[in-house]
């Protein structure tokens, strides 16, 4: 019994406190980009404030709508939370960490995807199919750009599942690894795309010619849009995690290591913080690009991701020492 | 990988993606600073070979990197599309994405071509020739896709950068008087080039160069 | 001591004429600036002669058969071109064309121009052979659109933007070599001598100097017009003045080829594949076979040389890639009278242009009426250049296609239709531009007939008879390319 609890402890506290923190951290970006802009913002809570709010409402749907519309808000909050799980935030292994690796990661978040796609065009308004388009049009471009950035730190560790990989490079000596700054680079561009936030897409819009994500909610109601508010905010923690998983995961607890789960938490908490600080910066210093730039966009992130792949090839692969000769000068 | 190796690496990607950020402007002022910027990893990249190898002509090559390409050439050029009053003039044939894809597939064809070269150098920065060979097609990729006349004469030079950084990975850099003249037809490339757009623009009244195809084969 | 002068007279005539290259007598003072790095160029032929190859300055310059007689080749027609451009610009600046400023730019280039090709020639260093070569683009930028009319811009910006990424390979190529070398030879300054270099060819790395002679390759080759990196040839000898369409003709084209060949030499001692010399015979071939499909479309007289000249260096380039002493022989003998018949027939064609006002072959009229001396002189060096026995052309052409029978012989049929094709071309062209009606009015000054006859009088000879110390001095080099 002690070793079970030894081995899902870790995993249920990860998944709790990503749960319980998402909404949170959704509130101090909102918070950090509120005072960027001499705001007051509306503090850290209002996200939690919201949900209790739709949760008290009654659902509006529409007569012809299908149980896929009722049906698609589960799903996405379902696989965010199997998502949440699986990337190592606290320890590096964790029992749910080897449901999947990284591209059945990448599959895990197109099926949410997908299905608030479909969803979004089941009511058939003008709306939803428009959101549902430009969502489809912009994951068809981030998600290579995402495998590939996974690729540089799995060539790196020789596995591509994530408990393996943290492990590998949360150990491993400090060192100038450029590979892995671009691909940080592709990184973040990816999850803004991915996260509808600024330069692709504006969270805070209702404009018909700058929505994406917005789009495709907007026939949800109640206790169906609590449920998908969650999913956003626990997929931005997602995205958030595996970024510190993969580029700076020192402090994580080692496999088995429970004694340093406190340490971890408190780690990961410092670097969340952080994160959201740093996210709400780029937010307010960039402009939201046209519709017809972000594939563009898209693309260099991309060709980020490819660079360090095939830098990491050509540089950081093992080539046999050179001899150096040293010349005397002439 | 020793201190000396990893920012060697480090380099070469910054020479790298620098290349890459300059096939994906539209400004003509971030192209000069782009420009300016890939000299200055040059010249650090050379002071770095030069402190580990011990080498005293790397550290007079590198000043004169740093003169030309950092001080004077940028100066040059920035003095030029002020009176020439341009700024936004990058112009593509093929859009940038297509571009950056192109550039891929031809940053691949580099690696590929320099590894038997790689296998045989003795040098210190020898992994960096397929990068250098890498910043060298790039800048001609951009030399070919650009409209205007400006954009053009910065590949051009990007592209003499990418060469020059070939030599230094390979073989620790030419020889003084070598690199002497290399420098020296640049400069006075450069200047020529200055001159010539002000024929053009004299003539044309706008430096496309789309007015410069009337001479074909009738 | 007389490479020095050779070096030297060329620099500082360009200086000079830099401030007073307006004045009247500026082409007077070209003239005699030209004609004093030629005695100093037979001077230093002389003493090669008499006591062998030499090196000079600390082994930077090194003169041996191969370049010397190119050297004395390059000093002579730049003299008569000099002597022609004082009749041609004379007669410009009467028509207008030209101001007094543009002219200072000119002959202060032209001098400049001079120095570099002899620079490349002399230069033992590799790397400055590049620096040579890069050079005398950049001082021909600026002359090929000095009428800054919008197609000479043209031709200009396609002539610089073209050699330069052309020249670019080839500093890669030269890169790659100096790896090799430094290899062998250690780092510094001595491995890229070519003296020291041709002593270890066997011990270079094959693969690496495989790589680096196709740069070499496709860098020098687009400065001697190789098909398919010509695209810049006919426009830059279309659209500058005539002078400069001679020396770009007859000069650069022959040191660019003279930079590929120095290059061959160690590429062979370190291959043994002959890899090299399939290389230049590919390029020479399609040169010769696209250059003469081309010639039919022409209507402008100069492009019309100018893709004429783009054959004939692919023949020369064709046979340096054949090897053996027979071909290189025949090779450096077809660098010579190419050399001075197509300046021949430029300063014919840059005078004809003058009398009718246009470059368009149509336009152009029965020279013979009006002025003999161009007339026949334009027939002359026509039948010169497309291989009429008994010039020189025919001697040089006969001997590659012998030898091509013998050591190639399907590419013998491909030469063989190509010459043919092109003696129709020129030849149909040529002849209605000479006799008939004429549209041709009198030039305002006297043209330049002394160059003229005197380069034709040359290939004539050459054709008839090859005096004896050439026949050695092209045997020795021929020797020594292998």
């Amino acid at each position: 019994m002690n070793r079970f609890a030894l081995f899902w402890l870790p995993q249920l506290m990860a998944t709790a406190l990503a749960l319980a923190a998402a909404p949170l951290l959704m509130g101090w970006i909102n918070q950090c980009r509120a005072w960027l802009q001499n705001r007051s913002g509306a503090g850290v809570l209002r996200p939690y404030r919201v949900l209790r709010k739709l949760l008290h409402k009654d659902a509006v749907i529409a007569r012809r709508a299908s149980v896929l519309f009722r049906l698609a808000p589960y799903v996405q909050f379902g696989c965010m939370v199997l998502a949440v799980s699986i990337v190592p935030s606290i320890a590096t292994d964790v029992p749910l960490s080897r449901a999947a690796d990284v591209i059945a990661l990448v599959g895990l978040l197109a099926l949410a995807r997908v299905f608030m796609a479909l969803a979004a065009m089941d009511v058939g308004t003008a709306f939803g199919s428009l959101g549902a388009r430009r969502e489809m049009l912009l994951a068809a471009l981030a998600e290579p750009a995402l495998l590939m950035v996974f690729f540089t730190p799995a060539l790196m560790s020789g596995s591509t599942a994530l408990g393996t990989i943290v492990a590998d490079i949360a150990e491993a000596h400090f060192s100038i690894y450029p590979s892995l700054a671009f691909a940080a680079a592709a990184f973040v561009m990816v999850l803004l795309a991915e996260n509808a936030r600024i330069p692709i897409d504006n969270p805070a819009t209702h404009l018909e010619l700058t929505m994406i994500h917005e789009a495709m909610t907007l026939e949800y109601s109640a206790r169906h849009l609590a449920v998908i508010e969650l999913a956003h905010a626990l997929k931005l923690m997602v995205y958030f995690l595996i970024g510190i998983a993969l580029f700076v995961p020192y402090g994580i607890a080692a496999a088995g290591d429970w004694h340093a789960l406190p340490l971890a938490t408190l780690a990961l908490a410092v670097k969340l913080i952080a994160a959201g600080a740093g996210l709400a910066v780029l937010e307010t210093v960039s402009a939201k690009v046209r519709i017809f730039r972000a594939p563009e966009f898209l693309a260099t992130a991309f060709l980020l991701a490819v660079l360090g792949m095939l830098i990491h090839f050509h540089l950081e692969s093992a080539l046999p020492a050179p001899e150096v000769r040293i010349e005397s000068a002439p | 990988m020793t201190l000396t190796q990893q920012l060697i690496n480090l380099f070469a990607s910054l020479m790298l993606l620098i290349a890459f950020a300059m096939l994906s402007q539209r400004r003509v002022q971030s192209l000069i600073y782009l420009f300016a910027a890939q000299g200055a990893v040059l010249a650090l990249n050379t002071v770095v070979v030069a402190a580990h190898t011990g080498q005293k002509h790397l550290y007079f090559s590198a000043a004169l990197t740093l003169l030309m390409k950092v001080i004077l050439l940028p100066w040059i050029l920035h003095r030029l599309i002020r009176r020439l009053a341009i700024r936004w003039d990058v112009e593509t044939l093929i859009n940038i994405p297509t571009t950056m894809l192109v550039g891929i597939v031809l940053v691949v064809f580099a690696f590929n071509l320099t590894i038997p070269i790689v296998a045989l150098a003795g040098t210190i920065t020898r992994s960096t020739l397929g990068i250098a060979m890498g910043s060298v097609l790039l800048a001609f990729l951009m030399l070919i896709t650009r409209r205007k006349a400006v954009p053009q004469v910065i590949g051009f030079l990007a592209m003499e950068n990418g060469l020059f950084f070939a030599a230094t990975s390979a073989t620790y850099g030419m020889p003084m008087v070598v690199e002497l003249g290399i420098a020296l037809d640049v400069l006075v490339g450069t200047l020529i080039f200055g001159i010539f757009f002000f024929h053009i623009r004299e003539t044309f009244d706008s430096l496309d160069i789309h007015h410069l195809e009337r001479l074909k084969e009738r | 001591m007389e490479l020095l002068l050779v070096l030297a007279i060329p620099v500082l005539g360009g200086v000079l004429l830099a401030f007073i290259g307006h004045r009247p007598r500026a082409a007077d003072v070209n003239v005699a600036c030209s004609f004093a790095t030629l005695a100093a160029a037979a001077l230093l032929t002389y003493r090669v002669i008499q006591h062998g190859p030499l090196t000079a300055l600390h082994e930077n310059f090194f003169v041996d058969y191969f370049n010397v007689f190119l050297v004395s080749l390059t000093a002579f027609v730049g003299w008569t071109t000099a002597v022609f451009s004082r009749s041609y610009m004379r007669i410009e600046r009467e028509h207008g064309k030209l101001t007094a400023g543009r002219l200072r730019l000119y002959h202060s280039m032209y001098q400049s121009f001079m120095f570099t090709m002899l620079l490349a020639l002399l230069t033992n260093n590799l790397g400055i052979l590049w620096v040579a070569m890069e050079a005398a683009t950049l001082t021909t930028v600026l002359l090929v659109s000095l009428y800054r009319t919008p197609e000479s811009l043209e031709a200009a910006w396609k002539y610089f933007i073209l050699c330069g990424v052309g020249i670019a390979q080839a500093l890669f190529g030269t890169i790659l070599l100096y790896f090799a070398a430094a290899g062998v030879l250690g780092s510094g300054g001595d491995a890229l001598l070519w003296t020291h270099l041709i002593l270890v060819k066997h011990q270079l790395e094959p693969t690496v100097l495989t790589l680096a002679f196709v740069f070499l390759l496709v860098g020098y080759g687009t400065k001697v017009g190789l098909v398919p990196l010509h695209n810049w040839l006919p426009d830059a000898h279309a659209e500058g003045p005539t002078p400069i369409s001679a020396v770009l003709s007859g000069l650069l084209l022959n040191v660019a080829l003279y930079a590929i060949v120095r290059n061959k030499v160690l590429v062979d001692g370190a291959l043994t594949s002959g890899l090299a010399g399939r290389l230049m015979m590919a390029f020479g071939l399609a040169s010769v076979v696209v250059a003469a499909l081309f010639l039919w479309r022409q209507k402008d007289v100069k492009r019309l040389f100018a893709y004429s000249s783009i054959e004939h260096m692919g023949i020369a380039t064709f046979a340096f890639g054949m090897g053996g002493p027979v071909a290189v022989f025949a090779a450096l003998l077809h660098m010579t009278v190419h050399s001075l018949t197509k300046s021949a027939i430029f300063f014919t064609v840059g005078h004809a242009a003058q009398k009718t006002g246009t470059q368009l072959i149509e336009g152009i009229r029965g020279l013979v009426d009006t002025n003999p001396v161009i007339g026949w002189g334009l027939m002359l060096g026509s039948l010169a250049i497309l291989g009429m026995p008994p010039f020189g052309v025919f001697a040089s052409e006969f001997l590659i296609l012998t030898t091509a029978m013998h050591d190639q012989p399907w590419a013998t049929p491909i030469l063989l239709a190509a010459l043919g094709i092109a003696f129709a071309a020129i030849f149909s062209k040529v002849q209605p531009m000479v006799f008939g009606e004429t549209t041709a009015r009198r030039l305002a000054r006297p043209p330049a007939s002394m160059p003229i006859f005197l380069h034709l009088a040359l290939v004539l000879m050459l054709g008839l008879f090859i005096p004896a110390y050439l026949a050695s001095w092209y045997r020795a080099a021929a020797a020594l390319i292998g």
